[in-house]
């Protein structure tokens, strides 16, 4: 295994820094679209709920690759030029956004209803009060589950390999047909994914004991 | 666009992706069975502390929920022979997904263990059971009520997880589906339309018997 990192090495840094960096752009628009739908669900308006649903439902029981799969082949077909890694962040973002807003919306759901109430009779709007009271304390309770939506990002943004987007999992499958040692060559990128999943998921556990 | 739809969804057509929806819940029935056994011996195992024997299954068990399922995908089909070992598809698929989600009911399984009140099993020691006694009596079927919500919806990533199989050449629904529209570009939507709906119909019944489970028990 030692010998691929010393042959192969550059390449799988490249493909490393790729996946992290589609992580982290998926981890933040998800954030975004999530935090969002949250919101939808948790307002008073039966029709914002009602969209904020449907969107949830579809993204959370179709697979990730079909969506992917979607972006990769239908999108460059009728309307727009996408490459892997593009088609491959957006599908992610999409995917990963539906179990963000669940997240969210159980962040706000353990605020105690008392802050809304208390908020509201001090003369804040719905929206008010959640921007700058109830928001706040949430997102206490949703940092651990985020930490995890992240490792389940980068183990996740694997499928990229499937859309050529020159991610850690690509090239290590490309090192494995070229060098034709595939256990070494796999066993390397497992090693690399473990140095990113693996501190976070404990620090995570760490905190979820703390929080508990 | 209409004419496509109906071409697409000719019979011969749609009697190839329903076998692929067949292997789809083949695979995922057996990796369910598989990984629910394995997963609650682990999880246990964990729980109970064995010297040392429970630490290195932590371990393992925590590598292997930071892996990607892909990567295991490629570790078993295409590492394996290089040590000797050829899997078939199908077997090499349900392996995989099984060793992945045992790693993942197994630490769904000590978590749910670990919310009983541990008055639940003092009492029993109290009242003369062994510490085993008191386990399989007492801890474990309260366990088992909290966690199923969280089983259940393991059990419907693990359904959509089988299309990562698609990359070891699984016939499965995706892979189907790519064959069929690979013969006609007019398909691609008719296609992608229909693995959507039939992958949504599985999950979304599932995560409404969880939903169902869920209130039952509160």
């Amino acid at each position: 295994m030692i010998h691929i990192f010393q042959d192969y090495g550059g390449t799988l840094l490249y493909g490393l820094g790729q996946t992290l960096l589609c992580s982290i752009i998926a981890l933040i628009c998800s954030l975004i679209i999530g935090t969002f739908f949250a919101l939808l669900e948790e307002s008073p308006n039966k029709f914002a709920r009602g969209i904020a649903r449907i969107y949830i439902e579809i993204f959370r029981n179709i697979p990730l690759l079909v969506i992917t799969m979607f972006f990769y082949v239908v999108i460059p077909l009728y309307v727009m030029k996408m490459n892997g890694f593009t088609a491959g962040t957006i599908g992610l973002t999409l995917y990963t956004s539906a179990f963000i807003a669940e997240t969210v919306r159980s962040g706000i759901r353990s605020v105690d209803p008392g802050q809304m109430e208390g908020a509201r009779s001090n003369g804040l709007t719905f929206w008010q009060a959640m921007r700058y009271i109830v928001l706040p304390q949430a997102f206490r309770y949703v940092i651990p589950p985020l930490g995890n939506q992240f490792v389940n990002l980068v183990k996740n943004s694997s499928t990229l390999a499937f859309v050529g987007g020159f991610d850690l999992m690509y090239q290590g499958n490309a090192i494995a047909s070229s060098s034709l040692e595939t256990m070494a060559a796999y066993s390397a990128v497992g090693v690399l994914y473990l140095i990113v999943t693996m501190p976070i998921s404990y620090y995570m556990r760490y905190l979820e004991k703390r929080l508990a | 666009m209409l004419n496509n739809f109906i071409a697409a969804y000719s019979p011969d057509n749609l009697r190839y992706l329903f076998g692929g929806l067949g292997i789809t819940l083949l695979v995922s029935v057996a990796s369910i069975i598989g990984s629910f056994i394995i997963g609650a011996i682990l999880g246990i195992v964990r729980y109970v502390k064995f010297k040392y024997f429970s630490a290195v299954v932590g371990f393992i068990i925590d590598v292997i929920r930071n892996l990607p399922l892909i990567l295991i995908l490629f570790f078993i089909y295409f590492g394996l022979p290089n040590i000797g070992v050829k899997p078939e598809v199908i077997p090499a698929a349900i392996f995989a997904m099984t060793i992945f989600e045992s790693a993942m009911l197994a630490e769904i399984v000590r978590s749910g263990i670990q919310a009983v009140d541990p008055g639940q099993m003092e009492g029993a020691r109290a009242n003369g059971l062994t510490y085993w006694q008191g386990l399989w009596h007492i801890v474990l079927p309260q366990a088992l009520v909290k966690m199923i919500p969280a089983i259940v919806s393991q059990f419907i990533s693990l359904v959509k997880d089988t299309s990562l199989a698609t990359i070891i050449l699984l016939p499965e629904m995706l892979y189907r589906s790519q064959i069929i529209y690979g013969q006609n570009t007019n398909y691609i939507i008719p296609m992608f339309v229909a693995i959507a709906v039939l992958y949504f119909i599985v999950c979304y019944a599932l995560s409404v018997l969880a939903h169902y489970l869920e209130k039952r028990q509160a």
